[in-house]
């Protein structure tokens, strides 16, 4: 015997199912009776009853991608707090390798990173690091803050809430597990993709969503609203890393192809480091590789341990004694500077 | 004798009226404002968050920490601000009344704060601090076994009633105050002040559980009525 239907709203303590049925996430069974435990809605899989939750916290879990603000330096790691009740913490050695370097002169107290947890210790403790492509420190940009288990609604289907957003307002826009969103673009639009974001969380149980914020984008931008289309309904869904992967590598082709355009305009810090180090590595060049790294170079646009290589490689070769104290941090006077001395 | 009449006009079995509203701190990650009678009563609820007190952490759960407060405009004669013996004692039993619902088993090492502020006291303060605290735990996505409600019972002109007012309080004979999971009817809070025969503890008991779920019904309201669509 059922009492609830499906994408129902429940309270903790409401009997949801007799015995047949088998409790999922956010249920529990009592007395032979499943009953929910959170404030959510109903997802009926054949005889198993989940909850997804309204609210919640983001407790890490092993392969996510976060984005993390930096909490604290310490001796031989960073203390990241990653929106959620157990902190993380990012360890040097996954940054250098072997290196031994000064923390803070890499990443200090404030500057916020996109991650991804390595590891979930039994205390729930995250390991992070930075080894994949796109992840790194962010530059500028606006951070939104959202409920984790919206996240998938502000996805969507394949991507296409956000690839939508991303397309009218031309931001760019990085979504992490932990419900924070990094969003960098024009300032108005920075601002309007806030509201957006905020829009899609408060009616993220709503059907036909997508069209109703297309129409918002399309009002707020263009003036007018859009051609109509046929209503397309999107259910709640657990986060797909798949998404993220697919937003990444496109975020990265567009940022590559944005590059090809325009060599001679370079805007954003990210892409200026990105041409320092391209051009580094011509230099190098080293019977034909050049071409290959610079490639690799502009998808890892901020895997900072390959440039700080390359400059040792580079440091060796060109033998000088002046230069010392090179750290990546203040890098592009380090560069030209590396050049003119050969 | 059932039909007597109170001194504010109720039956000896009538709530006084009751509104609850979820969700009503912008900050806070869960939040609940309460209205019994001349009671106002706003609570927030932060967590789980990381616990920044060593050692009150739990390797193998998380833990809830309550604090009771009225203002001191909550009263007729100014209260001193800060904590006292009621308010302590307050906040301890109001933790432990909320504490056999939480399932914080998936949180370990974390903790939930809840504070209560009476902004205006009549009478079953903590009754109403103990429902619109657990209304404001559900709202910040806390998991939960059921949402605990509080309900006090007396003894006023040798009549058991249900929900004192400040004045039957005062003035009346014995005050029970108790808290209950309403779905399997479990007590998580039980005091007793005043004289009672056993015969009317146990129709006190009866009358306030009768009470918990009446207010059971208008919590759940305001949760629905808050995150329902149209």
């Amino acid at each position: 015997m059922i009492y609830v239907e499906d994408k129902n709203l429940v309270i903790p303590g409401q009997i949801l199912a007799d015995e047949e049925y088998y409790p999922g996430r956010g249920t529990f069974k009592e007395d032979g009776k499943v009953c929910s435990s959170l404030i959510g809605l109903v997802s009926l899989r054949n005889k198993k009853i989940r909850v997804i939750p309204l609210k919640s916290k983001y407790v890490p879990k092993k392969g996510d991608v976060v984005i993390g603000k930096i909490n604290d330096v310490r001796f031989s790691m960073w203390d990241v707090n990653i929106n959620s009740p157990y902190s993380g913490i990012l360890p040097a050695f996954e940054v250098f390798g072997r290196d031994k370097k000064e923390l803070s002169k890499v990443y200090d107290v404030g500057d916020v990173l996109f991650l991804r947890v390595i590891d979930v210790d039994e205390v729930k403790k995250a390991k992070l690091g930075l080894k994949g492509r796109g992840l790194g420190k962010f530059k500028g940009g606006i951070i939104v803050d959202i409920s984790p288990t919206k996240v998938p609604r502000l996805i969507g289907k394949k991507g296409s809430m956000i690839n939508m957003i991303k397309n009218k307002t031309n931001c760019k826009i990085v979504v992490g597990q932990n419900g924070l969103v990094w969003v960098k673009g024009d300032e108005d639009m920075e601002q309007l993709t806030r509201e957006i974001i905020h829009t899609i969380e408060a009616e993220a149980h709503t059907s036909g969503l997508t069209n109703k914020i297309k129409n918002k984008l399309c009002l707020a931008i263009d003036g007018e609203l859009p051609v109509e289309e046929t209503e397309e309904e999107f259910v709640l869904e657990k986060p797909k890393l798949q998404n993220f992967k697919e937003e990444l590598e496109q975020e990265e082709r567009e940022k590559a192809e944005a590059e090809a355009q325009d060599e001679e305009e370079v805007e954003a810090e990210v892409e200026e480091e990105t041409e320092a180090e391209a051009e580094v590595q011509e230099e190098a060049g080293e019977d034909g590789e050049a071409e290959e790294a610079e490639a690799e170079e502009k998808e890892d646009a901020e895997d900072k341990p390959n440039f700080y290589d390359v400059i040792k490689e580079l440091k060796k070769k060109s033998q000088s004694k002046k230069d010392k104290n090179i750290s990546y941090s203040d890098n592009s006077n380090n560069n030209s500077f590396i050049l003119n001395n050969r | 004798m059932s039909e007597m009449i109170r001194e504010d006009g109720r039956k000896f079995n009538e709530l006084r009226p009751i509104k609850i509203e979820a969700g009503v701190l912008e900050r806070a990650d869960g939040s609940a404002y309460l209205e019994v009678g001349g009671n106002k009563i706003l609570v927030a609820v932060y967590g789980p968050r990381e616990s920044y007190i060593r050692r009150l952490l739990e390797p193998n759960t998380g833990v809830i920490r309550c604090r009771y407060n009225m203002a001191p405009f909550s009263v007729d004669d100014r209260k001193r601000p800060g904590p006292d013996r009621r308010s302590s004692e307050i906040s301890k039993i109001t933790a432990d009344a909320l504490r056999p619902a939480l399932m914080l088993e998936n949180y370990p090492r974390s903790m939930v704060d809840v504070y209560i502020e009476v902004i205006e006291a009549e009478g079953g303060t903590r009754c109403a601090g103990i429902t619109a605290a657990s209304v404001a735990l559900v709202d910040a996505g806390v998991p939960m076994k059921d949402i605990v409600v509080g309900c006090a019972a007396g003894k006023v002109n040798d009549e058991v009633v249900l929900d004192l007012s400040e004045v039957e309080d005062k003035e009346g004979q014995a005050d029970v105050p108790i808290a209950i999971m309403p779905r399997t009817g479990e007590i998580t809070l039980l005091q007793s002040d005043g004289d009672l025969t056993e015969e009317e503890f146990q129709k006190a008991i009866d009358l306030a559980m009768e009470g918990c779920m009446q207010v059971s019904e208008l919590q759940k309201e305001a949760l629905m009525k808050k995150y329902s669509t149209e």
